[in-house]
Order: structure tokens, then C-alpha cells, then sequence
């Protein structure tokens, strides 16, 4: 028996769909043109007005909006909705100390929340379960989202956040948690703990799990349902976009289900930025249709995927996006927390460093491993063990407060890290995802 | 008045410290007395060379990191008690050794060669001079 949170919409026809992003658009679009005037003067640029959008098949003619409009336009500048009308704020972590900052209405909360019960059900959640939410709670969406979308459907609702892993555990056999959310390589790594307590798979009261934030294979996937004798199902969100919940996996868990009521789905070119048809691979774009206080139009989130409309076992019928399949830009997501190579290069440069460094990203025991290699300097390098020790541990920890996880420093030897064409490689990635 | 110490940062890996000697080798540096303090990840090699100034010079052609320093030599006889005496005098003084290494023979037969590193080269010599210790020059 599938669950459904609102099935009526969940379930609706192709052409109803269409009915609501149609009207929904074109009332976003005069939104933003009476609000944003940054929008405004990107769509005049562009040559658009208000009433050439009649609907989604006009959405080509409007201009994306990049990261880099969301960080000119710091903290609030497209916030379309008076100030005295928002009740919450989220945030991204940020690269070069500048976050995204996403305002909400009660509104806007309200129908992200039910964005996240759709997932919670849909993952076999209903008003008898205990759901616990072992996402980070604060300024990250995860662990505020999947709270909000648990009230709803009226799960017991655990708010442990994230860490304390002996903890975590106490509870959810103490209070048989049937439902866990976290990032994946948590939930694997809380599965490790367990087995190494001697608990079998019958001995855990868990029976799903929603994990996301973070990019994670089938195998991680199989790996996890093992340890942990749950059904383990995928979850897709942007602080941008609200959070969590922009789509989720079903029961056919091959695919997560934009919710397109709220959200409309675009894959395009990412070099030309012309709109691909269902089943080709190219970049996300979103449109939020029903958000007030921080709508984004056409908004660039940099992920590659495929979308499809084939019909979908579990009876919804809104468009089904692939796990992302790899980024447009340097970004990495690493233990849930985005990274860009530029946040890594500005603390070297503050800290005294040079910009030579080296990511090297893995993935052991399904959890992410984070090693940076600097080169020393001349200026850096004293002759004294316990000062150069000193200095690596100011840059651990300057890394640690700008990108918010920790990474282990290593301190190589001046031009050790391989440079091909002379240009030094950022990035190693491990991870086979 | 003191000597110059030649400190190299090296990465704790396999073969690291052969490069630096080959190097050293293929210049016709010859090292008189050496040490190595490591870390898990990378250590520091202390020298002192028949010409500080020229092997610093090859190291840093070769990629190396390198930095002359002065340190203290105090020349000892080969007997029980002498490195005590040596300590003593600078710990009656107040003065910290942060670290030391030794090496035997060397310049002067019978004798031992006390490397230190302190805060005050002036301070320590003049105290160590004081108390008839004998201290080594650069030639």
C-alpha cells in the first residue's frame, strides 16, 4: 500500500500539472517583477515583460539567475516580500565568507514542510511512526525541513541532530525509531557502530530511511539497507530552493519525484543554456512557483542529471529527477557540507600559505575522508618542530570555522604536488559514486 | 662566534631523506654532524657542513626549503661529567636548551662536539667561556 501526503496532487494528471505551473508562473514572474528590482533589470536586459509569460512554455525566455546573483544581492536584496512578512532565515555554508541567506514566509515553511512529509510518507512514514531527525539542526535546512515535514504527518518526532553517535543509538532503541534521517555516509556509519555493538539488523527497530545532502551510490545504498534492515530512499534539496524535499524517492526507488506543484524542473545545456527534452543529460534548473519571500527563477543549481516522465510504479505522476550525476562546477560535496576549492585557497592565502595545495577526497567505510596537502614555504618553514606544528594547527582550525568540517592537513615538501601543463591538480576524488 | 646550522624541511615519506643527501653528495658538501627531528609527517633535518652558505644555496636550487641558523658548539673531553658540566652552567644562568645533538671526534681528537639550540647565543657563550669551556668557530 503506498502512502501518499496529499495524493490529490501528488497523483495529479499531466494536465492539471501543467494548469498549476501555467497560472503559478506567471503570477511568480509578476511577483518578482514588481519586488525584485534586480530581477526586474535582468528581465528588461533580456527584452521580457510580465506579459509575454502566459506559462511554463515560456519559461525559456526568462533569464537564469546564477549563485553569483544570490551572493551580489547579500544578505536580502531579493527577498520579495517585506521584511516584517519573514519568520525564518537559512543558510548555506559559503564560499569566501559570503553565504546565501534564504528568507521564509509562514507560507513558504509551510509548504516546504509539506514538500518533506510527501517524502516521509512516501517512504512508509505515517502517524504511528517514531522519525528521527540526526540532521544538523540551525542554519542547514536538513535537520529544520525534515522536522517540519515529521510534525506534519504526525510522526513521534526525535530532534537529536547531528553527532553523539552512542546517543543517536540510545534513542533509537530506547524509543523505537522506525524512521531515520541523516546524510548517507552518517547512516552508514551509525550501521557500522551498531554492528561493532554486536546489534543485528532484527535488533534495530528501524525500517526507513530518508538520507540525503550528499551524493551516495547503489552500493552505498545496498550496503546501508543491509546493516541496517531498512528501506533506504533518496532525498533532493537546495537551501535555495527551500531545503529538502524539492524531491524524493518512492517506493520504486529509481528516481526522486519532483514536487512540481511547487517547484518546475528544467535540464539545459549547461554551456549554451538551451533547454534539453526529458532524457537528456545536462543542468538542473529550478523555478520556485509558490515561494514568497525568496522566489528563485530559473535558478542554476550547477547539478547534472537526466529527468524523466515515464510512468512511475507508486501512482505519483510529477517528473522524476536521476541522482546528480556530477557537478558543472568545482564544487564537492563532502560529509554533507559543500566545499568549493576557492573557501580552501582564501584561508591558505590569510593563513600565510601558499595557494600550491592538494584535495584528496575518499570514501572509507562509507564516510568521507578529507586530506588537504599544502606545500610549505620559506616563509612558513622555521627551524623549530613545535611552531611549525602550531601553524598547521591555526590552519586546521582556520579551515575548519570558514568550511565547517574538519579536514586533515598534511605538510608536503615545496612543488611535490603534481602540477600537469604546469597547472597543479585540485582535486583528487576517490569516491566511486 | 657561534656556528651555522643548516635546518632542511623534509616530508616523512620514503626516500626523502636520501634525495636531500644525494644532493649534498653530488656537490661535495661534506656534513659534519646531523640530526633529524620527525613529526609523523614531516621532520626537520639539522646539519652542520663544511660551508653552510654553499650547501644552502645547491639545497635550495634543488627545491628544498632550507634556513641558516646560528648554534652554539661547545667542544667537551670524552669523559663522564663533562656534558653535565656544560648543562649546569647554563641552567645556572637560566638558560633553556631547545634542543641538542652531539657528534664525536670530528675537529679536535678525545673530544665531543655539543650542538645547542638556545634562545641567547651571546648570553650562553659568554657564560660557557666563563666556566673555561671551549667553543668551536666557524674557521
Amino acid at each position: 500500500m503506498e502512502n501518499y501526503y496529499q495524493k490529490d496532487i501528488e497523483c495529479a494528471s499531466p494536465g492539471q500539472i501543467k494548469e498549476w505551473q501555467d497560472e503559478r508562473l506567471t503570477a511568480q514572474v509578476q511577483h518578482m517583477w514588481d519586488n525584485v528590482p534586480y530581477y526586474r533589470a535582468m528581465m528588461e536586459k533580456k527584452g521580457v515583460k510580465p506579459e509575454d509569460i502566459k506559462g511554463r512554455d515560456d519559461l525559456y525566455k526568462l533569464p537564469f539567475i546564477e549563485k553569483s546573483d544570490l551572493r551580489e544581492n547579500y544578505p536580502d536584496k531579493l527577498v520579495a516580500v517585506p521584511l516584517k512578512d519573514c519568520v525564518r532565515i537559512q543558510s548555506t555554508s559559503g564560499t569566501t565568507g559570503k553565504r546565501v541567506v534564504a528568507y521564509y514566509t509562514q507560507g513558504d515553511i509551510d509548504l516546504w514542510e509539506d514538500c518533506c512529509a510527501r517524502a516521509i510518507m512516501a517512504a512508509g512514514g505515517t502517524n504511528e511512526d517514531v522519525c528521527q531527525v540526526s540532521y544538523g539542526y540551525g542554519l542547514f535546512t536538513g535537520g529544520p525541513g525534515l522536522n517540519g515535514g515529521s510534525h506534519k504527518v504526525g510522526c513521534l518526532t526525535v530532534p537529536t541532530s547531528s553527532g553523539n553517535t552512542d546517543r543517536q543509538i540510545m534513542f533509537i532503541r530506547d524509543l523505537n525509531t522506525t524512521i531515520l534521517c541523516c546524510t548517507p555516509s552518517y547512516a552508514a556509519y551509525l550501521g557500522e557502530s551498531m554492528k561493532e555493538m554486536g546489534l543485528s539488523p532484527e535488533d534495530i527497530p528501524l525500517k526507513a530511511g530518508i538520507f540525503g545532502a550528499e551524493a551516495w551510490s547503489e552500493e552505498m545504498r545496498h550496503e546501508i539497507q543491509n546493516t541496517l534492515g531498512i528501506k533506504a530512499y533518496d532525498i533532493y534539496g537546495l537551501t535555495e530552493l527551500s531545503g529538502p524535499g524539492v524531491a524524493f524517492e518512492c517506493s520504486a526507488q529509481d528516481g526522486m519525484h519532483v514536487n512540481e506543484d511547487h517547484f518546475i524542473a528544467e535540464v539545459v545545456d549547461p554551456d549554451t543554456g538551451e533547454p534539453l527534452p526529458d532524457g537528456e543529460k545536462g543542468e538542473l534548473v529550478f523555478t520556485s512557483i509558490t515561494k514568497k519571500a525568496f522566489p528563485l527563477i530559473r535558478y542554476r543549481t550547477r547539478d547534472i542529471c537526466i529527468l524523466s516522465r515515464e510512468k512511475c510504479s507508486c501512482g505519483r505522476t510529477h517528473v522524476k529527477m536521476t541522482k546528480p550525476m556530477g557537478r558543472t562546477d568545482d564544487m564537492l560535496i563532502i560529509r554533507g557540507v559543500n566545499v568549493f576549492p576557492s573557501q580552501i585557497e582564501t584561508v591558505l592565502l590569510k593563513n600565510g600559505y601558499q595557494a600550491n595545495y592538494q584535495i584528496i577526497v575518499d570514501r572509507v567505510n562509507n564516510t568521507d575522508t578529507f586530506d588537504i596537502h599544502v606545500e610549505m614555504t620559506s616563509e612558513m618553514f622555521t627551524d623549530n618542530v613545535g611552531e611549525i606544528s602550531k601553524r598547521q594547527n591555526e590552519l586546521v582550525s582556520a579551515l575548519r570555522s570558514m568550511l565547517g568540517i574538519k579536514a586533515n592537513v598534511t605538510l608536503v615538501a615545496p612543488k611535490s604536488i603534481i602540477r600537469s601543463e604546469g597547472k597543479a591538480v585540485r582535486v583528487i576524488d576517490k569516491r566511486k559514486i | 662566534m657561534s656556528v651555522s646550522q643548516i635546518s632542511v624541511f623534509l616530508e616523512n615519506k620514503t626516500g626523502a631523506l636520501n634525495n636531500l643527501t644525494s644532493v649534498l653528495s653530488d656537490n661535495g658538501i661534506n656534513i659534519q654532524a646531523m640530526s633529524v627531528a620527525e613529526t609523523s609527517e614531516f621532520g626537520i633535518v639539522r646539519m652542520i657542513v663544511d660551508d653552510a652558505f654553499d650547501a644552502s644555496t645547491y639545497l635550495k636550487d634543488a627545491g628544498y626549503i632550507a634556513r641558516v641558523s646560528a648554534v652554539v658548539c661547545a667542544t667537551i673531553s670524552d669523559e663522564p661529567g663533562s656534558l653535565h658540566r656544560i648543562i649546569d652552567v647554563l641552567n645556572n644562568v637560566g638558560i633553556d636548551v631547545e634542543y641538542m645533538y652531539a657528534f664525536l671526534g670530528g675537529r679536535k681528537e678525545n673530544h665531543a662536539h655539543i650542538i645547542m639550540k638556545v634562545a641567547d647565543n651571546e648570553k650562553a657563550e659568554a657564560a660557557l667561556r666563563k666556566a673555561g669551556i671551549e667553543l668551536l668557530d666557524e674557521d
